[in-house]
């Protein structure tokens, strides 16, 4: 019998879930490691995930949703995350963030997102570019930063 | 070859965003271009993170700072032979002496920027695995005396005594126990677990171990956020080559006795409250859970767990290896040991701080911090992370210490400091305040899910001048209704920050 599980089921979502014995408290490790690898959580690896680790889909999605991290729509080719964190406004992030949401404004490539402290709260405004972490950003700054990544 | 040079470059991740790596390539690459053979070393940060990139290089006369570094500096500073300790104008002298440094207690961060963090002949070299080595011989209650001997409190921000903590997870009797770390470092505003993390990872297994050790259990747990993938690369390899050296022992099929693995969170503020965390760490959404039953008796898959931020179990090498009087001997009243104060937001020399409980806030912003990096007056700090308080410069020389703090209506916290300039609108980060809790809920109890949307709606109104003395009435009422009726410190101290701004700022609320 063919079951609609069969039907959208993801291979790589299965691998990864086996990686982690297919045990229900790896959920966390397994979407970071779907996600690593998607860029984002679809239905297909949600379904998978949810039978290889024998859970319901109700409960992924609780967990899916709950989790700033995880998206369930592809993401723009790069993401500058900005800190809007207290140590951050404290040196300005505030007035930073619409002139860097501006400057991307119309480039589908790059996604400006919130995040709560990246930890170098010292020297902010603080900013990460896909993986890469960065110190006292300007609008300049951060220009300069995404257009070596090349092809934004 | 005794000409060889040795040269540290950090990697820690703040440094890495000044750009650490490139200066530390330009060095290799002048090196070679000039012939001379240098052993380039990373390592973490000192902590004085506005001096960042900061290049060391091994004299006779000890190791010789440089910085801040940046790549178009490296030819001049071969120049000047900094290879040898010449003298430059970035020269700082013995690192070790600049006195930021010089001025701190360094008991658990004495590693962090000196040693090589992924080098297990280092960190024994300086002082580390004596802890282990020495509870090793040790009865498991002797260990627990020993922790509650100290003082040490959890350096999370709650406080607890970790003695007390360990003592009940002992007494437990379970077929499994579990020790885990909270290094879901959220605040904004402290970066030291980090810091601590990618400087020297061995000293909080260590700690784990030794836990483990105190309590009986044979499995932990790191509950590391997101946020920082250099510190998880970092604790990944630490871990890796802790157990294959077979420092937490082995079974007879090899593996190791006592099993740590890394859990990374997904941004979310409030797995950072232990309940949440555990969780977490079992799969589920970060909702908080009502207590009792406590961890230590019902945590992690119902079994007795500890749960210590990274720096209560990254003391605890120092306090078994040296004994609890060494420790206890710093800090006042009920705060012993030393904390990490770390500076942040408008300072001018901002970075971490470890200091013996008791230096004041005016010690830590001025003498230590220099003051604003913009150079305007310090008008506010807010002490203790997004649910701390405003502390007016009036407040400025209250003693650091757990008792102190709370008798001034504000806390420490993680010991973060973020100090604002006079430019900031304290009605603004009352507002913010609500706004975060409103964003991080974890939506379990109703004062906090919906008290954080009532707080800001009636902030606004405040700012917008409508009904100001009624709204100002019915926020303090919903404070306290928050402050009582939430399940957690989320919403249980959100209204600090609020209260305190309202308390300390009236001018900002239109008053």
């Amino acid at each position: 019998m063919t079951k609609l599980i069969d039907k959208l089921d993801h291979p790589g979502a299965r691998e990864i879930c086996a990686a982690h014995k297919n045990k229900p408290d790896a959920l966390l490790e397994v979407l970071h490691g779907v996600q690593a690898a998607d860029g984002y959580l679809s239905d297909a690896a949600l379904r998978t995930v949810a039978d290889a680790l024998n859970i319901s889909r109700a409960e992924i999605h609780g967990v899916a949703s709950f989790y700033h991290d995880y998206h369930r729509k592809a993401p723009a080719k790069h993401i500058v995350r900005l800190c809007r964190a207290e140590a951050c406004q404290a040196v300005g992030s505030e007035e930073l963030a619409p002139k860097v949401e501006e400057m991307f404004n119309g480039n589908d490539d790059v996604a400006v997102t919130t995040v709560y402290c990246l930890g170098n709260c010292a020297l902010g405004p603080a900013a990460m570019v896909d993986a890469e972490l960065h110190a006292r950003v300007t609008p300049e700054k951060l220009k300069e930063i995404v257009a070596r990544l090349g092809d934004a | 070859m005794a000409d060889r040079v040795k040269i540290f470059a950090p990697c820690d991740a703040a440094a890495l965003s000044v750009g650490a790596d490139d200066v530390a390539a330009a060095i290799a690459a002048e090196a070679a271009k000039r012939n001379i053979e240098i052993d380039l070393v990373r390592t973490g940060t000192r902590g004085m993170l506005w001096l960042e990139p900061l290049i060391e290089v091994e004299t006779s006369k000890g190791r010789v700072a440089y910085g801040p570094v940046e790549p178009g500096d490296v030819a001049s500073l071969f120049n000047a032979s900094f290879h040898k300790g010449g003298e430059h104008k970035l020269g700082h002298g013995a690192a070790k002496e600049i006195p930021y440094f010089a001025k701190q207690e360094r008991l658990t961060f004495a590693r962090c920027g000196v040693i090589d963090p992924l080098s297990l002949k280092d960190y024994e070299a300086h002082g580390g695995i004596a802890g282990l080595g020495k509870a090793l011989k040790m009865d498991r209650a002797d260990i627990v005396a020993e922790v509650t001997e100290s003082g040490l409190r959890g350096r999370g921000g709650a406080g607890f005594p970790t003695g007390i903590k360990w003592k009940t997870a002992a007494a437990q009797t379970a077929d499994q126990k579990y020790i885990c770390c909270n290094a879901d470092e959220g605040d904004s505003g402290t970066f030291a677990d980090r810091i601590l993390i990618e400087g020297d990872p061995f000293c909080l297994i260590e700690g784990m171990v030794i836990a483990a050790l105190a309590v009986g259990a044979s499995e932990g747990y790191i509950y590391l956020r997101s946020e920082y993938p250099h510190a998880a690369a970092t604790l990944r390899k630490a871990i890796t080559l802790w157990e294959e050296a077979g420092l937490s022992g082995r079974n007879d099929d090899g593996s190791p006795r006592f099993k740590l693995h890394l859990r990374m969170g997904a941004g979310a503020y409030i797995c950072g409250e232990e309940s949440s965390m555990l969780e977490s760490l079992e799969g589920k959404r970060g909702q908080v859970k009502v207590k009792p039953p406590i961890p230590a008796i019902s945590g992690l898959f119902g079994k007795p767990t500890i749960v210590n931020n990274v720096l209560t179990l990254a003391a605890v090498p120092e306090i078994i290896a040296k004994g609890a009087a060494h420790y206890k001997d710093f800090g006042m009243g009920r705060s012993r040991g030393t904390q990490a104060f770390q500076l942040a937001g408008d300072i001018a020399r901002g970075g971490l701080v470890e200091k013996a409980f008791g230096v004041t806030l005016r010690e830590l912003i001025e003498d230590f911090g220099g003051g604003t990096r913009s150079g305007k007056p310090v008008r506010t700090v807010q002490a203790g992370g997004p649910l701390g308080a405003y502390v007016p410069a009036s407040q400025f020389d209250i003693a650091m210490d757990y008792e102190a703090l709370a008798e001034a209506g504000a806390m420490l916290g993680h010991g973060g400091i973020v100090v604002f300039n006079d430019s900031v609108d304290m009605a603004k980060q009352a507002r913010f305040a609500m706004e975060f809790c409103e964003i991080e809920s974890c939506g379990k109890c109703t004062p906090c899910r919906i008290g954080a949307v009532r707080g800001k709606e009636t902030i606004d109104k405040i700012i917008n001048g409508e009904n100001r003395t009624e709204n100002l009435a019915i926020l303090e009422d919903l404070c306290d209704l928050m402050v009582d009726g939430s399940l957690c410190a989320m919403g249980g101290l959100t209204p600090m920050p609020v209260r305190s701004a309202v308390r300390h700022f009236p001018e900002d609320f239109g008053g």
